[in-house]
């Protein structure tokens, strides 16, 4: 079996504890703030330069000037604060957000992370704020599907795609299985209701 | 009577020489002095070394400048976007140079060259490609990169408000690079929506101090 992205962000949410800092990264991340309890008072970072990020504007609320990482409308919660870039950044690189949420091409089984580049060579380089995010939460966790629409395993022992960061993640969701990765190498933290050994199937990697 | 508003936006960006680098401030639209790049179009300066978040967007704004073939090199941390197009086809065709800066980085590097720091290492992109030929250093068990201050000769800048001293607030998320761009340039220039009048913006909420602005123009 398998949970689906909506199901897997809803896990996520789950794992997020009372009062964090979090910074959910554009893509599929970006769905956990749908399942956040609002009692367990989670602050939303957008590295843009806001704490304390609503949901998305509609309407009459959209605002040229309150926008997210993705450059989307949002909204303000009560208690909310702007800051600029220099601010934003230093509040990440310094360690102070709880956890970041980020999509990924790859993680490897000690936590490198790629997911700013596919390494085509006609692709126009671009990073954003991708690095900074990779070594700037207290925990990066990655959401991503297990396997590629190939089939192949995007848990890997080795990054082929250009690093993000190094040794940066600490847990890898994936609709098939949670992971822990990390100088330990990969654990299966939650198997989701798949075996090991489909889940070694899936990764080829040694999983315990 | 000091002032720095001036009358229109062709005396705010008079005397911007060809091959300036320019600090352009903004994150997508959000912030980006839109207007004060369209008068520097009209200017005529070229050869430009444009700092920015990002490399235009759709046909306005730092897109403008490219179409008209005004900037040699953009220092950015993100491109590529839905809408880069003119960035996208200028680039592909080797008309224009990139050099992609992380983007906490590019803040800070920025941030740097007003403050008078002359680099710094940062844990950012440690063992990526964008560290490949920079100095690193291992400083308590975990790698740093060295990075270098960027200074324009230019800033412009897009804030909310201003006065004739130059004090500037920004609104909402349009910050962004506005406050480190206004200091670290030779001149900056701001274009505000509002000119307020002296003692009407709340001193305890003045986000850029006049002293780092040199012109300021209602736009």
């Amino acid at each position: 079996m398998s949970l689906d992205r909506d199901a897997l962000a809803a896990r996520i949410a789950d794992d997020i504890p009372y009062g964090a800092y979090v910074n959910l990264g554009i893509g599929a991340p970006t769905l956990v703030a749908d399942h956040l309890d609002p009692a367990r008072e989670v602050t939303l970072h957008t590295e843009n330069g806001l704490l304390g990020m609503g949901p998305a504007a509609t309407g009459d609320d959209i605002d040229d000037d309150l926008i997210n990482a993705g450059k989307q409308p949002v909204t303000e919660h009560p208690g909310a604060a702007y800051f600029s870039q220099a601010d934003s950044f230093a509040m990440m690189r310094g360690g102070h957000l709880d956890i970041c949420v980020l999509g990924a091409y790859q993680v490897s089984v000690r936590g490198d992370l790629a997911n700013w580049h596919t390494g085509a060579a006609d692709a126009i380089p671009a990073v954003g704020g991708a690095m900074d995010l990779a070594i700037g939460a207290k925990s990066v966790w990655v959401m991503m599907d297990l396997t590629t629409k190939d089939g192949a395993s995007k848990l890997v022992e080795s990054c082929s795609y250009p690093l993000t960061g190094v040794a940066c993640v600490s847990r890898v969701y994936t609709g098939r299985a949670v992971f822990e990765v990390g100088a330990g190498g990969v654990r299966v933290l939650d198997t989701l209701g798949s075996t090991l050994d489909e889940l070694r199937a899936l990764t080829g990697l040694e999983l315990s | 009577m000091r002032t720095k508003i001036v009358s229109g936006l062709a005396a705010a960006v008079d005397g911007i020489a060809d091959g300036s680098t320019v600090l352009i401030g903004g994150f997508g639209l959000a912030g980006q002095p839109l207007s004060l790049i369209d008068a520097l179009l009209e200017q005529g300066a070229s050869g430009l070394v444009v700092v920015s978040n990002n490399a235009g967007n759709a046909d306005f704004g730092i897109a403008r400048l490219l179409a008209a073939g005004r900037v040699r090199t953009v220092i950015c941390s993100f491109p590529r976007q839905s809408d880069s197009y003119v960035f996208d086809e200028l680039y592909r065709a080797g008309k224009v140079e990139l050099e992609v800066v992380p983007q906490g980085t590019l803040a800070e590097r920025i941030r740097a060259g007003g403050a008078g720091i002359g680099g710094f290492f940062t844990p950012t992109g440690y063992g990526t490609l964008l560290a490949e030929g920079k100095e690193t250093r291992e400083i308590d068990g975990r790698g740093y990169v060295f990075e270098k201050p960027i200074r324009g000769d230019v800033a412009l800048i897009g804030a909310y408000r201003g006065d004739r001293l130059g004090n500037l607030v920004y609104r909402k998320t349009s910050r962004n690079f506005n406050p480190m761009m206004a200091t670290a340039a030779t001149l900056t220039i701001a274009s505000v929506r509002e000119i307020a009048e002296v003692g009407e913006l709340d001193p305890e909420a003045v986000v850029t101090p006049g002293i780092h602005v040199d012109r300021v123009v209602a736009a």
